[in-house]
């Protein structure tokens, strides 16, 4: 069924699908309309779920490490500050694998006070323990959210499915929404072999001597470390039953590609507009869109990259004295596997400022006069 | 005739004191909604603090993230915006820091009841000399009109849209049980007496609260069918009873209505004065 709904509205419908047990979220723009329409349509009977109403994102991931110990399935949504917040539970919620799936509208972070996009939010989350995705249209954070769900029960590893506030959170597209049977058989119910229940009493995550905690982080790692594979299969099987796929990294007009950017979130559907514009004027020009921040799809970059291509990060997002975080893990995931390639480095549209077509374009002319710094920083749209 | 300019006169004089305090440069209107609570309650506490002979440079304002958090922002003190709930925490850094300072937090019921609770009742408890002015609309007014801790039972807000099934705080008992040392009680239509309750709390040496029962028609008024600003305003004078006079009320004749006025004043040490105490004697002792 075709409806046309916001990015927001789609993660309340993939929550709804996802038959989700157990909810609970605490407003903040511009998360607050899933949470309101979450607790519409749990409070109505629409979704047979719990909305839980807390004092605040701390407490609403609190609420759900008890639900989730339980055995059930859980959801909550946030952004920035109240991601912030949230952090000592990130730990948590994936140290005591819990298959928690949670949605993060990136904001930037204050200071000064913003509501505005950028990811600095969820990339610095990077060691937490959680699964990234990033999305780049609401058709698609709805399929990520379905599939979410299984990818975390699956690892025992929490999943943050991230889409950009305003520019994706509220605007409406075109959705094929699926129908519940697809779903349900799509994603069975959470089958949770650890939990606690009275008639097998168990006690999680306490005190751990130094005899015993690193083994606890071996595993979690080891389960990052398949996590790749898990993903790869559950969007194939989402392909067969839905006839939608996606990639780790998607690639576009790659073919001959002598400048490649690498993009997510919206950012990456403006280089796509004007990639495709370039294209047709001749520049050969290609988009390498990255889906996943952890695991960092390395494997997607190097199959897609045309030997000689220059090659670039847009980062929306600073982590500052390094850069931006998909440059840095990107240029850390090559040398791991031993290819020493240039990544040009691009800083901008922080804090909700547009990255336009023309910014793009002036990338590409960088990288190909070779006036781009091949090293450090390039700010993109910065008024000094 | 003479009276009649008298009035006018002081009537100017007024409205030159609200502006006088105006930070300059900032660009008005504020952001809040025409009739919205928050105003009024600025220009009381302007008149208190002008009242007070307070200088602007001794005044330092603290805020979190609500409409009502956003007051600092248009007046001409010393101002900390913070984060969400937080305000009392950042406030008791800078009133340690500074004793001499006058520092008054400006905080929602969302603000200060929900996410800052727990900031809440531990400044209660120290007794350190802050003066909360609580706006309490029953509602979190920026984020759109979610249920709050103050969202009375049964209500309609956006995440409680068939009634709120939680029971809501009474923040001035809240205050009173944690050990604040003043505690009032206002409204947003009885502005003299507003500004005497902020006059008596900033005056007051130790935890100061003043819960301002007030309005967010845009959201908690229209989701729950009280009207525009003004027929609000008039519920709080038909629902609200002076301490003197519920005296004389019966429980029944109280049901459905709230107190206003001073609930609650002592005299125990304020939470810096005790500090310097400690730190007297054990610097005598060397
Ligand atoms: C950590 C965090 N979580 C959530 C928010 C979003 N937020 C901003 S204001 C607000 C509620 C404010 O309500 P209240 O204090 O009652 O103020 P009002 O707007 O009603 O005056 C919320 C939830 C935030 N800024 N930070
Ligand atoms: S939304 Fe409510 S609290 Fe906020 S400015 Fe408007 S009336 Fe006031
Ligand atoms: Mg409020």
């Amino acid at each position: 069924m075709n409806r046309v709904m916001s990015g927001n509205e789609a993660v309340s419908q993939a929550v709804k699908l996802s038959r989700v047990q157990v909810i609970s979220a605490y407003p903040i723009t511009p998360q607050t309309s899933i949470s309101e329409k979450l607790s519409e349509i749990c409070g109505s009977g629409e979704m047979d779920a719990k909305f839980v109403k807390v004092e605040s994102e701390h407490s609403a991931m609190a609420t759900l490490i008890g639900a989730s110990s339980t055995g059930v399935r859980t959801f909550t949504a946030t952004s920035s500050q109240g991601l912030a917040l949230m952090q000592e539970l990130l730990f948590w919620v994936s140290g005591a694998r819990l298959p928690v799936v949670m949605v993060n509208v990136n904001r930037a972070m204050a200071a000064p006070w913003t509501i505005w996009c950028d990811q600095t939010d969820s990339v610095s989350q990077r060691d937490t323990g959680w699964l990234q995705f990033y999305c780049w249209s609401n058709q698609e954070i709805l399929d990520s959210v379905i599939c979410a769900f299984r990818i975390a029960e699956e690892l025992l590893i929490p999943c943050m499915v991230c889409h950009d506030g305003f520019f994706i959170s509220h605007t409406h597209e075109v959705l094929d929404i699926p129908e519940q049977n697809q779903v349900d058989a799509f994603l069975p119910p959470r089958k949770a072999e650890y939990k606690l229940d009275t008639a097998n009493p168990r006690t999680f995550s306490g005190g751990t001597m130094p005899s015993m905690f690193m083994e606890f982080r071996y595993k979690v790692q080891a389960a990052f470390e398949r996590a790749q594979g898990v993903i790869d299969q559950t969007y194939e099987q989402f392909e067969q039953a839905f006839g939608r796929g996606y990639h780790a990294v998607e690639a576009y007009y790659t073919d001959g590609a002598e400048i490649l950017l690498i993009a997510s979130g919206s950012a990456a559907s403006t280089v796509y507009h004007t990639v495709r514009q370039m294209r047709e004027s001749g520049r050969k020009v290609g988009l390498l869109r990255m889906r996943q921040l952890r695991p960092l799809p390395v494997e997607g970059v190097l199959k897609h990259l045309t030997d000689g291509a220059a090659l670039a990060v847009i980062d929306r997002n600073l982590s500052p004295g390094t850069g931006g975080v998909f440059t840095q893990e990107l240029r850390a995931a090559l040398h791991r596997n031993g290819v020493d390639y240039r990544v040009h480095e691009f800083v901008g549209g922080l804090g909700g400022r547009d990255i336009t077509a023309a910014d793009i374009e002036k990338i590409c002319d960088d990288l190909e006069n070779k006036t781009a710094d091949p090293a450090g920083i390039n700010w993109v749209g910065l008024n000094r | 005739m003479a009276t009649v300019e008298k009035t006018k006169s002081v009537e100017k004089q007024k409205s030159d004191v609200v502006l006088n305090y105006f930070r300059p440069r900032k660009k008005l209107p504020t952001v809040w909604c025409a009739g919205c609570g928050n105003g009024i309650v600025m220009s009381a506490l302007i008149r208190a603090i002008d009242k007070l002979g307070y200088s602007k440079d001794e005044v330092a304002m603290v805020s979190g993230i609500g409409c009502t958090s956003r007051m600092p922002i248009y007046l001409d003190f010393s101002a900390l915006h913070t984060t969400h709930g937080r305000a009392l925490a950042f406030a008791t850094g800078i009133k340690f820091a500074k004793p001499h300072m006058k520092v008054i937090v400006i905080t929602g019921d969302g603000d200060c009841l929900a996410i800052g609770g727990n900031h809440f009742i531990h400044a209660c408890r120290r007794n350190i000399d802050i003066t909360a002015i609580l706006i309490n609309n029953h509602i979190y007014g920026m984020t759109g009109g979610q249920g709050s801790p103050t969202t009375p039972s049964g209500s309609i807000s956006t995440t409680t849209p068939y009634g709120n099934v939680e029971k809501n705080f009474d923040p001035c008992k809240l205050a009173e049980a944690a050990g604040a040392s003043f505690v009032a009680r206002g409204t947003v239509y009885h502005t003299p007496q507003l500004e005497k309750a902020i006059t008596k709390a900033l005056d007051h040496n130790g935890f100061s609260l003043v819960e301002v029962i007030s309005n967010c028609h845009t959201y908690y008024g229209r989701l729950n069918r009280r009207g525009d600003a003004v027929s609000m305003l008039n519920a709080f004078k038909e629902n609200s009873v002076t301490t003197a006079k519920a005296k004389k009320l019966s429980p029944e004749e109280m049901e459905g209505k709230f107190l206003i006025g001073t609930l609650h004043e002592d005299d125990r040490t304020e939470f810096c004065d005790e500090y310097q105490k400690v730190v007297d004697a054990h610097m005598g002792e060397k």
